[in-house]
């Protein structure tokens, strides 16, 4: 018997030629345009670029109801001129209304904006290795690459893998052991580094100058970031093309409450939602929450952290979009907040009870602020709001399981299971 | 103290063409200057109108962010390694 997969003789794979048609990048500080890269900084002065978008009519509410339900559906506020040619099928994440959830924050309505369940890789990573991996397409980047704390890892090695590109993949050495195996399944070269998320991020610095490949997160950033406006899209798009009053979301580096804020813009200058945006939240876990405190604190300047949590996927000690996130969070007004582990854990156990969605440690992050948020009154009973849940809970089981009750083990009679069901009642 | 300072690709054009400078000082600060002594166009990416770091740099002094180990006042020894770093970091 063979214990090989062979593909039957007629299957054959065939790969498109078009290519995406990246925009140009833009410098708001330089006021400078730069031609299409894999750079994500300004030549002058070394801050972010963000890729350039015409002014032209945008399609309406029906137009947009016609098309695909994938993130691709809003095409016209990602970077590209052409339809994607890889990582077609990434988005459109349920929005789950939670109202035991609600009912326990004290507000009017709560949904779970659910990316646990993000085709491919559980993680709302997908969407910014969707656009990352166009631009690298479009590019002639044949190997592609990211510094992770573990759900990009996972994204990159799942859309390369779909895309048959060479990935090398770099997660601090220390990483949850799921997520370990939840890159390395896909085959990429994972490397695991000595040191924190940052420590990793500087090499992949290096690296992006020394290799001629796609890193998603460091030359690729300008396009990557763009995918993360897509929660925004979709949140107003799946409530009726209106707003929620606020919205909370985790922060690692600050990307993802930086780009809900400009999406929330876009789609209402596009007319596509009107009223007052979202009050943004964000949230951290205090063993690492250098933005949370740069802005509580009004600080002139960021004061970089090292990382002490169990949630990993937002230890990032020297995060570089923090001056974004604290504008975007601010202009919204919104706030921010840093829980503990042990309130983390229980935001997990809250919101699975309460909504039957099992989220990662950030999620928990971002549950447990809720609560937390609501208790301080910045939350308001008349409030509908959305809570951003990025990552699936399987993937760092280890930081619930020890808080679960045991489950008790009994022979298989009908006299044990009625003992059980009364000692419940 | 000798010291080697990494610089970026996008920086080398600012210090002709030179990826890795060796040069002396007692702190970071002091090797910082003695970079810019050495190449007035890096000066401005590096130190801002203040006599801060820039902010759009991070600086590695060997493995550590210098802003946790007293920025440009952090002592340095022989054969440490300064890296600079454009300030990109997020997953």
């Amino acid at each position: 018997m063979t214990t090989t997969l062979s593909p039957t003789p007629n299957e054959t794979v065939t790969r498109t030629t078009r290519a995406p048609a990246p925009h140009q990048l833009f410098c708001p500080r330089c006021q400078l345009t730069f031609e299409a890269a894999p750079q994500a900084l300004c030549s002058t002065c070394l801050g972010p670029v963000q890729p350039v978008y015409a002014n032209d009519g945008h399609p309406s509410r029906d137009e947009l109801e016609r098309r695909p339900r994938t993130l691709w559906r809003y095409a016209e506020w990602l970077p590209f001129a052409e339809p994607p040619v890889v990582a077609r099928s990434v988005g459109f994440t349920p929005l789950v209304e939670a109202p035991r959830l609600a009912h326990e924050l004290g507000v009017a309505r709560v949904w779970i904006k659910n990316d646990s369940v993000s085709h491919p890789s559980l993680s709302f990573k997908d969407r910014v290795v969707a656009t990352a991996l166009n631009a690298a397409h479009a590019f002639g980047l044949t190997t592609v690459g990211c510094a992770s704390t573990g759900n990009l890892a996972n994204a990159v090695a799942a859309a390369a893998a779909a895309a048959g590109l060479p990935a090398w993949i770099f997660v601090p050495a220390d990483l949850e052991p799921a997520k370990i195996v939840g890159t390395t399944v896909y085959g990429p070269h994972l490397v695991r580094v000595r040191g924190t998320y940052d420590d990793v991020n500087r090499l992949c610095s290096q690296i992006a100058d020394r290799f001629e490949w796609g890193i998603v997160n460091v030359n690729l950033r300008a396009y990557y970031g763009e995918g993360s406006k897509t929660v925004g899209f979709e949140i107003v798009d799946q409530l009726g093309w209106r707003f929620p009053n606020a919205v909370i979301a985790p922060m690692a580096g600050g990307s993802l409450v930086t780009k809900l804020h400009k999406a929330f813009g876009e789609f209402a200058r596009a007319g596509l939602a009107d009223g007052e945006q979202p009050r943004i939240y964000g949230a951290q876990a205090n063993g690492c929450a250098p933005i949370v405190r740069f802005i509580q604190s009004n600080a002139r300047s960021l004061t970089p952290e090292r990382p002490h949590t169990i949630a990993r996927s937002l230890a990032i000690g020297s995060p570089a979009d923090a001056l974004t996130a604290r504008a975007a969070i601010l202009q919204s007004g919104g706030w921010a907040h840093a829980v503990t582990d042990e309130e983390l854990v229980l935001g997990i156990r809250r919101l699975a009870e309460t909504s039957g969605v099992f989220t990662e440690t950030a999620g928990g992050v971002t549950v447990a602020a809720a609560y937390a948020l609501a208790q301080q009154g910045r939350l308001r009973p008349s409030d509908e709001v959305v809570l951003c849940i990025t990552g699936n809970g399987l993937k760092t089981p280890d930081a619930v399981a020890s808080a679960l009750e045991t489950a008790p083990e009994i022979a298989p009679r009908l006299s044990a299971v009625e003992a059980l069901v009364a000692a419940a009642a | 103290m000798a010291v080697s300072i990494h610089l970026p690709a996008i920086l080398a054009p600012l210090a002709d063409g030179a990826r890795v400078v060796d040069l002396d000082g007692r702190t970071v600060g002091a090797a910082v200057q003695a970079l810019t002594d050495r190449y007035p166009n890096l000066a401005p990416r590096l130190i801002d109108e203040r006599g801060e770091q820039y902010p759009f740099v991070a600086i590695y002094l060997n493995d550590d962010d210098i802003r946790l180990v007293g920025g440009f006042d952090a002592t340095v020894q022989d054969g440490d390694e300064l890296s600079i770093v454009p300030a990109v970091a997020g997953g």
